[in-house]
């Protein structure tokens, strides 16, 4: 029904343009991870002096053990915040169903600044939370770890992806035909085997979509540690940041970026052959 | 008929469900009220009601100019993005081509990744062309970043697009070309509105891809950032509210324009036999 | 007797097994099923039959434990049902689209029952075998649901309820989306599957046809309220009401006027026990013939008419015939050629069946008539 010139003259454009700024930046990038900076300027000798640094040097894998643990909290607690609220949505709303869905995407939509920032308002030491603890006299003084630790990152974080986590969770939920869910109760399962035999294996791909959506991106986030996590809670991104700041290394901080590239790309490629598995059409 | 157990009891389920709901609601709330606290951003609990913050931000001429440079990017990266998505959307849909599984990994990478690849790559792109950063590498930034937000809207809008109705254009005499614009996009329209909302919101909240691209210009996202370095008044909590208040706006919007893309759909469901 | 009691010429063994006490339904302020008292026997394989809307599922899905009464109660074996869950009532389910687990192949959907009750797995393996025979799917025991047509997940469908060795199995039109042919067969594996195993059938269809064929009773549903329930040879030859017998078959309906123990139609008159008054008559288009000197009917009625329409239908013919004063009847006759003009029809006053017009209300009412 399409002729090759009308399908030639849809792909042109997108693939140019993709190729001209992702393509060509991502090879830029990997190209700069084997360069070198020598005397604050850019030397364009190919090595793996950077590579090699970042095997050997042990602050580098501290750091990136720390991104790895705080992209599984978040992940994890996620997970715990976000598929209850879409079970709940999905078997338990009833009519409200869609109100309460709109009121979850909400949030989604609101600058991650602007979250990130209330956050950081509730959680310092003259902060609301503080404030509200005093008041009640349950403590004389401020706490001060609420801030500027890895608790708070891993807070602050979780606050954003709990909605990025339900999305896909409640979408699978909402997919899984009733009469499967009256099926089971009908051969004998009561609400828990239901649950375990039914429900979840079905929503799987759900699942993994989500929690893959949330620890790519806390994996490679820099701006919550900047606002409320402090020193000690210091992500492999900061560093990749600096580099490309004050620190000025660019190749060193482009061989980390391709890492965590290399990494999400990988991840991305485990998660989809296993919701493959896991989806039954 | 629907099952009646989709109102089981199931109270230590709901009790959870709100509280979840009041975590993720809490913070914004706080936000909220404390934009029109007279005594700062902390302590507990607020005491003086005054409009004062949002008086000074109404004065504030740096935040208003990023606000028009937020909104300049983002209406480039609105037409870029549908422009390209819709291309990118049609060409996977119907077109054939070695590398197309690569070519749509692809596009709907930088949804996935994080910001700060995706400005850093740009950046370097930027300074191998010789370019300045400027709002142009930002809406750059933008416009390449969420070409994978209107490609996956459109997709989907083209899935739901009754193939017959293209057909039935080319049988009566239409040039393929005239059957774009007579049947195909029309029957887009709201795809492409609510793709638009989408793409315009994500432009104006950007600020991992921003930061890197960023030159002397602001856009509303660093203009704020900037401030926090120098110290949190409740003017930050007053722009933050009315961020807030735009959002949801938009999201009604968005919302009443993709249900009825649905409502049209479960319509024509419930009138199967 | 009541419109739901087993009645000698019904049940299979006559033992009450299932015994539905002036159930109702409501759904918010819409009336669906306006009680309802029902009896099934065990070993008995009873149709509810109805149009979409009368309330049929929703009876089904009642026992089933899906919905509860708003009022009345369900008892099965002498104990009560509807305040027991689902998973703990001794009934299991065909559904209508079968709503087999995609994520299990056969062998383990088939034994969803037994594991869920944590069955020994050796015990689990022999009755999924002999299931799986009994259906004769035991050669897909490996594979997906996905790859199996409509017919093979229905058997499966069976196979996984019937393993539990319910005391009673629901089935929710499960022939509706299979087509004709195929649907045929199933139809009579179905009856001899049930009349093998014993168990009692509780059928749920809309196709009066399958009613007809499959069931030792049908029960027809209007409106949420019991129309008739009889045995197929019964409900067709003694409908009740003027409903039953334009749903189940075709009728003429005759409004006649009973004087004496003589109705009048038109230019008709037979002989009745019917009180005086105005009555309505059901007549099978079988019923009339074309009157030959060699036909003895008893009590024959005797008329002239015109044929105005001739349906030529493979097996007989469908005539349609003016009888004077804008009064028609519908004749169905064997093939005979092409006919025209007025000929002599005849049919036994005793095929003049009497039926009631509207519905009889709640409650209980006599279905029973005795055969002429």
């Amino acid at each position: 029904m399409y002729s090759r010139a009308y399908k030639a003259a849809i792909s042109a454009p997108p693939l140019l343009w993709i190729c001209l700024f992702l393509l060509l930046p991502y090879a830029l990038m990997f190209a700069h991870s084997f360069w070198l900076v020598r005397d604050g300027s850019l030397i364009h000798h190919w090595n793996l002096q950077n590579y090699r640094a970042l095997f050997t040097n042990p602050l580098y894998f501290e750091v990136f053990l720390r991104t790895a643990r705080i992209a599984a909290s978040v992940t994890l607690c996620s997970l715990l915040l976000g598929y209850p609220l879409a079970y709940y949505l999905s078997f338990h709303a009833g009519p409200r169903k869609e109100l309460l869905y709109q009121l979850v995407i909400v949030p989604l939509w609101v600058s991650y600044l602007v979250r990130g920032y209330a956050w950081k308002t509730i959680l310092g030491s003259d902060g609301v939370l503080n404030g509200f603890l005093q008041y009640l006299h349950v403590t004389r003084e401020p706490v001060s770890f609420f801030l500027y630790s890895p608790f708070a990152v891993v807070l602050m974080l979780t606050h954003i992806y709990t909605p990025f986590v339900f999305l896909p969770i409640y979408a699978a939920l909402e997919h899984i035909p009733r009469p499967l869910v009256e099926a089971s109760q009908d051969l004998g399962a009561d609400r828990r085997a239901t649950f375990l035999r039914v429900i979840l294996p079905l929503s799987i791909p759900g699942l993994l979509a989500g929690a893959t959506f949330a620890f790519v991106l806390s994996l490679g986030d820099f701006l919550a540690p900047l606002l409320v996590g402090g020193p000690s809670a210091t992500m492999i991104a900061n560093i990749v940041q600096s580099l490309f700041g004050a620190a000025y290394d660019w190749p060193l901080g482009a061989a980390i970026s391709v890492c965590i590239l290399l990494i999400t790309v990988s991840l991305l490629f485990a998660t989809e052959r296993l919701e493959k598995r896991w989806s039954f059409k | 008929m629907t099952s009646a157990n989709s109102r089981q009891r199931a109270p230590l389920l709901t009790a959870y469900a709100v509280l979840i709901f009041g975590f993720i609601y809490l913070p914004i709330v706080v936000l909220i009220v404390y934009s029109f606290n007279r005594d700062g951003v902390g302590g507990f609990p607020p005491r003086h009601f005054t409009f004062a913050w949002y008086r000074q931000l109404f004065g504030d001429a740096a935040i208003w100019e990023s606000v028009i440079n937020s909104l300049l990017v983002a209406a480039a990266s609105v037409a870029l993005s549908l422009t390209l998505g819709l291309l990118a959307a049609l060409a996977l849909d119907r077109a054939s081509f070695p590398g197309k599984a690569l070519f749509r990994r692809l596009v709907l990478l930088p949804l996935i990744l994080p910001g700060i690849i995706t400005g850093l790559s740009l950046l370097m792109f930027a300074v191998f062309a010789g370019m300045q950063l400027s709002l142009l590498t930002v809406f750059l930034g933008h416009g390449t970043a969420l070409i994978s937000v209107a490609t996956t809207e459109l997709f989907a809008g083209l899935q739901k697009l009754d193939r017959a109705q293209e057909e039935a254009s080319l049988d009566l005499g239409a040039t393929p070309w005239q059957t774009f614009w007579r049947v195909t996009l029309p029957n887009l329209k709201l795809s492409l509105i609510a793709a638009g909302l989408l793409i315009f919101t994500l432009s104006m909240d950007e600020i991992a891809v921003t930061f890197f691209l960023i030159g002397r210009d602001n856009t509303l996202p660093l203009e704020i950032w900037g401030r926090l370095r120098r110290g949190i008044t409740p003017e930050i909590n007053a722009i933050s509210s009315l961020i807030f208040a735009a959002s949801v706006a938009l999201i009604i919007i968005w919302y009443r324009l993709r249900a009825r893309t649905i409502g049209t759909q479960a319509q024509e469901l419930l009138e199967r036999p | 007797m009541s419109a739901g009691a087993i009645s000698p010429q019904g049940a299979a063994s006559g033992r009450v097994l299932l015994e539905v006490r002036s159930v109702a339904k409501s759904f918010g302020a819409t009336h669906v099923l306006k009680n309802i008292s029902l009896q099934i026997a065990s070993g008995e394989f009873l149709t509810l039959l109805g149009e979409s809307g009368s309330g049929k599922t929703t009876l089904l899905r009642l026992i089933a434990g899906f919905e509860q009464p708003t009022s009345g109660e369900i008892w099965m074996s002498n104990e009560r049902l509807d305040t027991l869950p689902p998973y703990k009532r001794r009934v299991n389910t065909v559904f209508q689209n079968y709503a087999l687990f995609p994520h299990l192949n056969v062998r383990e959907n088939v034994a969803y029952g037994l594991r869920v009750k944590s069955t020994p797995k050796a015990e689990i393996a022999g009755r999924v075998e002999e299931a799986l025979r009994m259906v004769k799917m035991i050669s897909f025991a490996d594979a997906r649901p996905a790859t199996l047509s409509g017919g093979q997940q229905q058997r499966i469908a069976l196979a996984r309820a019937l393993i539990n060795r319910p005391q009673l199995l629901l089935l929710d039109e499960p022939l509706s989306a299979l087509d004709a042919n195929l649907r045929k067969q199933m139809q009579s594996e179905l009856k001899a599957l049930q009349r093998e195993i014993g168990i009692a059938f509780l059928f749920v269809t809309h196709d009066q046809d399958e009613a007809m064929a499959l069931s030792d009773r049908i029960a027809l549903l209007r409106n949420g309220a019991l129309e008739q329930v009889a045995s197929p040879r019964e409900i067709y030859s003694c409908p009740a009401t003027a409903y039953t017998a334009e749903f189940i078959g075709q009728t003429n309906l005759l409004r006649g006027e009973v004087k004496d123990g003589v109705v009048r139609w038109g230019a008709l008159q037979w002989r009745t026990s019917h009180v005086n008054g105005a009555a309505l008559f059901s007549l099978r288009p079988e019923a009339i013939r074309l009157a030959d000197a060699s036909l003895h009917l008893p009590e024959a009625v005797r008329f002239r008419g015109i044929i105005r329409q001739q349906i030529y239908g493979g097996a007989s013919e469908l005539l349609e015939i003016d009888c004077g004063s804008e009064q028609t009847l519908r004749a169905r006759i064997p093939v005979s050629g092409p006919l025209t003009g007025e000929h002599e029809f005849v049919f036994s006053c005793a095929e003049a069946v009497p039926v009631t017009e509207s519905p009889a209300a709640h409650g209980s009412r006599a279905t029973h008539r005795e055969r002429r």
